[in-house]
């Protein structure tokens, strides 16, 4: 029955363009004409597919590609379901589930419905790490994303609400999923979804969309630097009365600057710091004002740090924008629970500069293979504190050697220490650090570790140009 | 031939349905008499030849948490009770204030607007979050304070816990039915919600029942053989609107709890 009658919409929609290109022909649109609109259907799957199409299933390329199937005898009141296997994470053919449906042909108008609904239930209590709508493997434009959905042994109802459906008068990618096993020690599962369905639903309330996760956020920033607006989240109270949070995609929100001459913002949410002074950046969504803001506290014009100049070939670069860096694990591994360290990395006319902030330890790890420093005598690293020195600045560098093993840890790995103190800064100013390498053993260095000591004051700092290199 | 007999069917079964359906369209509200009523229409405080403030925590008035467990401070400061746009708002606010975490406001209409039987209803959009307690009700006069509760009488005409914004509870106390012992109904609203729209509640009561009604849906009818004690019901009764936080029939706010939280009224009204 539904079926018949999106053909018929269909069908009028192809009329509707024959008339509109025929009417082209003769003259302008006349005031009567009406825009043409897509199928207003909002099934996707009850107990079958609902008018997808017969080519609109899209697994990720690096996930177990079969593990969807439709179980023909579970179902939420009924005998049928959309059924994940979710692989064991040493499955050689895919170590996750995951794939977006999209709508095969013409999209659907989805602006008259408010949330996107479904059963689920699992074979064990887990989290399942990301259920949406809007990926579309395009441009992805309006995608929403409920991270962590925790999901039960028996069928329950989920929503997840659609930030602004005025946005979404032709939308194919319907919905999305990614589920794995790291909540589950590697074991793998069934996921099973049923009523998937786009609805209106007058018991969703109190729409709260959020910038920088909510909170007022201040940034020392500079001119000639571009940062993006992050923390993007939008907050409705389900008809249970509990808060749901999904995490939408940009296109979302409008943003704005109190101070433009100061700094601007686009509607891709890139800031770009103009002048020195203070802008606040903050944003709307669908007419809601955003909680949270960005201040941009610029300081006027930045000075980079001096250019290296030695020749490249003495030279192994962990982070500089004048060498070819060698791979990196990452420069913020974010070690659970102690470390507070985070990151706001920022890109200054061009070149890129490290920011740790909420400093209390951080590392670099590039040990896929570790970094042979047995002919280096050095390492370079660039510094700089914005704001005050502390004066009980007891700042560690640790230079970590992985040992024979080649890999972290194996109780063969040695490190040696510096440390620096508030006489080796000057604030607002880049300081050189040279560090000569005295590791007896240092062909297997794959790690800095950067620690505020002895409790200082010592939050934020910029890093640059940090290489190994010979005298 | 069966096609025919199957759009007869069809159309008798539309039509049963139909008559059925009118044949359960509710007479809500049978007194239409105005007597009284409060719109709200003058910024500011709220009138005070209707309303009287109770203020503070309880402790002055005997009962500390005001018999409930609740956390607020009653207040009569602007930046808790004001009458605005044509609405009277009532906020709470997360403050340290006289020993307390929240502030919020009560307003009573004691000895100044009082009816004995009739239609009382108000127009309300509610707060939302868990803790929040919103509250439209009436307590039986007592008698320059020779009589106590319960046995004066409380008719709940309308009680919502803030992390349940579809539902509402009317309720009456009386002595043998009194606090969680009370004689209840709740009503849920199909497709909708009271923190996102306005809805009106109210009773109409008369010798021997209380009719409790929401927007045209009439959901309850409590009457002398529903309550397991003496009815109290037969004496005037002023009006209360309060918003508590927290609270043994509510439970504490959350850190999913926004704060601050307004309610809204539009109007009271009295019919007999």
């Amino acid at each position: 029955m539904k079926n018949t009658k999106t053909n018929k919409l269909n069908i009028a929609l192809w009329l509707s363009l024959v008339l509109v290109l025929n009417l082209g022909c003769e003259r302008e649109l006349s005031d009567d004409a009406t825009v043409a609109t897509f199928a207003q259907t909002g099934e996707i799957f009850t107990d079958n597919f609902v008018a997808m199409g017969s080519n609109f299933y899209f697994p990720f390329a690096d996930s177990k590609l079969d593990a969807f199937s439709v179980d023909t005898r579970e179902g939420f009141e009924s005998n049928a379901s959309y059924r994940v296997d979710v692989p064991n994470d040493t499955d050689p053919t895919g170590n996750y589930a995951g794939a977006i449906l999209r709508v095969d042909g013409a999209g659907r108008d989805l602006s008259g419905f408010n949330v996107l609904t479904f059963y689920a239930k699992a074979s064990r209590g887990v989290s399942v790490d990301a259920i949406g709508f809007g990926q579309d493997f395009f441009e992805n434009k309006h995608q929403v994303t409920a991270n962590n959905v925790s999901v039960g042994t028996n069928w329950q109802k989920y929503y997840i609400p659609i930030p602004d459906p005025s946005l979404l008068v032709n939308e194919r990618g319907v919905f999305w999923y990614a589920a794995g096993t790291q909540a589950t020690g590697g074991s793998g599962y069934v996921l099973w979804f049923d009523e998937i369905k786009f609805e209106k639903l007058g018991t969703i309330g109190q729409p709260r969309p959020g910038i920088a996760n909510g909170d007022d956020i201040t940034i020392d920033s500079f001119i000639g630097v571009t940062a993006a607006v992050t923390g993007l989240i939008h907050t409705v109270s389900l008809p249970t009365g509990i808060d749901g949070t999904v995490a939408p995609a940009i296109s979302y929100f409008q943003f704005s600057s109190s101070n433009p001459s100061v700094a601007t913002v686009d509607n891709t949410g890139i800031i770009s710091v103009l002048a020195a002074g203070t802008a606040k950046i903050t944003a709307t969504l669908g007419g809601v004002q955003a909680n949270g803001s960005v201040t941009i506290n610029s300081l006027g014009d930045f000075v980079l740090a001096p250019t290296p100049s030695r020749d490249p070939s003495n030279v192994i670069s962990i982070f500089s924008d004048h060498y070819n860096n060698r791979p990196v694990d990452f420069f913020n591994g974010f070690w659970q629970p102690f470390q507070t360290t985070e990151s706001a990395d920022f890109v200054v006319n061009g070149d890129n500069i490290l920011n740790y902030t909420n400093f209390n330890f951080v590392g670099n790890r590039f040990g896929n293979p570790p970094v042979n420093a047995t002919n280096f005598s050095n390492l370079h690293l660039n510094m700089y504190i914005p704001g005050q020195v502390p004066a009980n600045l007891d700042f560690l560098i640790s230079i970590v050697n992985f040992g024979p093993d080649g890999v972290e840890g194996g109780g063969d790995d040695t490190r040696q220490q510096v440390f620096f103190n508030a006489s080796d800064f000057v604030a607002n100013t880049w300081a050189t650090l040279e560090i000569p390498i005295t590791l007896p053993q240092r062909s297997n260095i794959g790690l800095i570790i950067y620690e505020n000591v002895n409790a200082s004051t010592l939050r934020n700092f910029y890093l640059d140009n940090i290489y190994f290199y010979i005298e | 031939m069966k096609r025919s007999i199957m759009i007869c069917l069809v159309f008798f079964s539309l039509t049963a349905f139909l008559s059925c359906d009118l044949d359960e369209t509710q007479t809500v509200t049978t007194f239409n008499n105005l007597v009284a009523e409060d719109n709200f229409d003058v910024d500011g405080a709220p009138d005070p030849n209707i309303w009287s403030f109770e203020i503070g925590d309880g402790t002055a008035q005997g009962i500390p948490g005001w018999g409930n467990n609740e956390l607020q401070f009653y207040t009569d400061r602007t930046e808790n009770v004001k009458v605005e746009n044509g609405f009277l708002l009532i906020t709470a606010k997360q403050e340290l204030f006289n020993g307390a975490g929240y502030t919020s406001a009560r307003l009573i209409t004691k000895g100044k607007l009082e009816t004995q039987y009739g239609r009382v209803e108000a127009r309300m959009r509610l707060p939302f979050g868990q803790g929040m307690w919103p509250a439209f009700w009436m307590l039986g006069d007592d008698n320059n304070g020779t009589e106590i509760w319960p046995n004066i009488g409380e008719i709940d005409i309308m009680e919502n816990r803030g992390q349940e914004p579809t539902k509402i509870i009317g309720s009456v106390h009386g002595p043998g039915y009194s606090g969680g012992n009370a004689v209840s109904k709740e009503y849920n609203l199909e497709n909708d919600r009271f923190d996102t729209n306005f809805h009106v509640f109210g009773i109409e009561w008369g010798p021997n029942y209380i009719n409790y009604y929401v927007d045209d849906v009439l959901y309850n009818q409590i009457t002398p053989k529903d309550v397991p004690g003496e009815w109290v019901f037969d004496r005037p009764f002023y009006i209360i609107i309060n918003l508590a936080v927290g609270g043994s029939f509510v439970g504490s706010p959350n850190n999913q709890t926004v704060f601050p939280q307004t309610m809204l009224v539009d109007y009271v009204r009295i019919y007999n």
